[in-house]
């Protein structure tokens, strides 16, 4: 296990104030929000920003942290010195968050014991509907075209028979249904957590997204594919291969064809009621001039074509 | 490992939420739900709050609002800007996309 080290992560001095260090968690709380950050390693950042805070804020959490010692480094192997945490007595105050994947096994090390999470429920006479979860699944786009498959793996709360809460694993193999959306959710009545007493299942919502893909962009259900052309194919007009998600096709290239005009195959989108459409932007390709037979093509058309690229711009 | 395959339902264009379907979604309650509407935030159809019928697109800015309010401890009017603002931030990248990077 490493040793995290919660200054370090929050920017501040090790003798900085309870303000110091609440103005600074605000700050990199909005920072890495995974709601307003396009960093990838936001929500990973928010939790560990959070998990810092959680001991920092708190006087008596801090208190203890900082017994450790400022002898420990960043991911040093760390284990905690037996009864470490002598003369300390942590009250449950304030640790709300009930998500037991939300913190760090060194976290769970300090503090994990002191504090219980687990609920008792099951109250005789108490009905309540289960919560509603929510889980994100990945696919690639061929899948939104035919339709998949995929396999779920989700941590369930289930009461054993003390009346303690333990996290079980489950998976479930949900159907994707072809014609799917990015940012599209499925519901699925009944599979979220389960009731308390005779109250129902709560349902879960899966939200689509898809895969990158190294051909395609999607726009809801347009998908959009970047296709090089020869110039002699966009001057002169031509029958080409282009790839589409269902399978390469024939793509007639008109005469005149200019370098980012759209082509629409209509219909070839995401598959659905009504479909999305296909758009081909057109890129030039330009043969290398890497022999002397190019070289000789380019210089005859310098030649024999009165070309000027830049007229538009009056020089 | 195929012997139990389950299915749900896509929410699309077809399909509308109540306000009990959103404020379970979003594990709150429903005034919550209602003042997110007085606010601008959602938009439903119906006039009154047991008509409510909620597009699923509500469900992911409900859920966005939620989680801004309790993680950054914005108010109401803060969430409402911020979620406009972080729309507006979607349209522009979309439209970078499309005109640039490649």
């Amino acid at each position: 296990m490493d040793f995290r080290d919660y200054y370090q992560i929050m920017g501040v001095e090790r003798d900085a104030t309870q303000d110091q260090i609440k103005r600074a968690y605000r700050k990199l709380a909005r920072k890495y929000h995974p709601d307003v950050s396009k960093d990838p390693d936001a929500e990973a950042r928010f939790k560990e920003v959070g998990e810092a805070y959680e001991v920092l804020k708190d006087p008596e959490k801090r208190a203890a942290y900082d017994q450790l010692g400022a002898n420990w480094k960043a991911g040093q192997d760390f284990h905690p010195p037996p009864d470490w945490d002598a003369g300390f007595e942590f009250r449950g105050g304030g640790f709300t968050d009930s998500d037991s994947g939300a913190y760090s096994d060194f976290f769970e090390s300090l503090f994990g014991g002191g504090f219980s999470r687990a609920q008792t429920r099951g109250r005789r006479g108490f009905h309540a509907r289960g919560e509603d979860h929510h889980a994100k699944v990945l696919i690639d786009l061929e899948d939104a075209y035919q339709g998949a498959t995929r396999s779920i793996m989700l941590r369930v709360p289930e009461m054993d028979s003390q009346g303690h809460v333990i996290t079980r694993e489950r998976t479930l193999n949900v159907k994707i249904p072809k014609g799917v959306k990015q940012g599209q959710r499925i519901r699925l009545a009944g599979q979220g957590a389960p009731g308390i007493g005779e109250g129902q299942t709560g349902d879960l919502y899966l939200e689509i997204e898809f895969n990158p893909h190294n051909l395609y962009r999607v726009e809801g259900r347009d998908v959009y594919l970047d296709l090089p052309v020869a110039p002699w194919e966009a001057a002169l007009g031509a029958t080409v291969k282009a790839p589409t998600p269902e399978g390469a096709v024939d793509l007639k290239i008109p005469p005149g064809t200019t370098a980012g005009r759209n082509l629409r195959l209509k219909g070839r989108g995401i598959p659905g009621k009504p479909p999305g459409d296909l758009y081909v932007v057109i890129q030039l390709a330009l043969p290398p001039a890497d022999s002397e037979e190019a070289r000789q093509l380019y210089r005859d058309m310098a030649q024999k074509l009165a070309f000027n690229p830049r007229r538009q711009l009056g020089v | 490992m195929n012997d139990n395959i389950v299915s749900g339902d896509v929410l699309d264009e077809t399909i509308t939420l109540t306000i009990r379907d959103l404020s379970r979604a979003c594990a709150s309650s429903a005034e919550w739900i209602i003042e997110l509407v007085e606010e601008g935030v959602l938009e439903p159809a119906g006039n009154s709050h047991g008509q409510w019928c909620f597009s699923a697109l509500s469900l992911h800015r409900a859920r966005r609002a939620r989680r801004l309010q309790q993680d950054l401890r914005l108010n109401l009017a803060g969430v409402a800007l911020a979620l406009d603002l972080l729309d507006e931030i979607d349209r522009l990248q979309e439209r970078l996309g499309r005109i640039g990077e490649r």
